[in-house]
């Protein structure tokens, strides 16, 4: 199976996705699913290919509607057991 | 430690009436040591008027920023812990007591940075003692 591609979304693509990146990076090594997770801003979301895209409730809530993959909304970046049910439940279902 | 942040970049027991103050008084550490300009602060209030309050990462948590730009002049974060928190908006994290802002050089610069800041902050015994902090120096030990 192919690589999952995730992108973290942000309104820059460079301050809070690249927490989440780091934090996602961290729960899906502990998971032991292989994924490339990176960084973008919410402009590129929709034209960016990715299997899946995390992002917070905020950006999450306009980007469901046109980004044409599924949207994780994670409520808390830097809550590692939010990260690794959101994951569990998405990902692995 | 390593100066990944600068002891003149943290400052403890703010006292701001909203977010916008709250933004405000965490750029002007950076804007005190030339870091960026007035203009990036400007930026960084405009990014939250026009994305929301998605800078708000976790609970009590801000990290405030806005692109890389002329207004930027070296990768730096500062960290303002308020007095008391304030409401960004944020419907899952608000109040918010701890005001993180970053700067960027380019996009890939400050990248350390934000990997030595995600390793504090998923800390959540951490987290607490930079609330409870009495003095720069513990925080800075702390992170």
């Amino acid at each position: 199976m192919a690589k999952l591609k995730i992108m973290t979304v942000c309104g820059f693509g460079l301050g809070s996705s690249m927490v989440l990146k780091m934090n996602l990076d961290g729960v899906l090594k502990e998971l032991g699913i292989e994924a490339d997770v990176f960084t973008g801003d919410v402009g590129s979301a929709q034209s960016t290919p990715a299997d899946y895209i995390f992002t917070s409730k905020e950006l999450g809530e306009k980007l469901s509607e046109t980004a044409g993959k599924p949207v994780i909304i994670i409520n808390s970046f830097v809550n590692k057991a939010e990260i690794k049910e959101k994951v569990e439940a998405e990902l692995q279902a | 430690m390593t100066a990944w942040i600068k002891k003149e970049h943290v400052a403890l027991g703010i006292k701001v009436n909203n977010w916008e103050e709250a933004i405000q008084a965490s750029g002007n550490l950076l804007l005190e040591t030339g870091a960026v300009t007035e203009d990036y602060i400007e930026q960084m209030i405009a990014s939250v008027k026009e994305n929301g309050p998605y800078i708000v990462i976790g609970p009590g948590i801000a990290m405030a920023h806005a692109r890389p730009s002329e207004a930027v002049r070296e990768d730096a974060i500062s960290l303002a812990v308020l007095e008391e928190a304030v409401p960004f908006g944020s419907e899952q994290n608000d109040p918010v007591d701890l005001v993180f802002s970053f700067s960027a050089t380019g996009s890939d610069s400050h990248l350390k940075m934000i990997e030595r800041l995600s390793h504090v902050l998923i800390d959540e015994d951490k987290v607490e003692q930079l609330r409870q902090a009495k003095t720069v120096t513990a925080v800075h030990q702390l992170i």
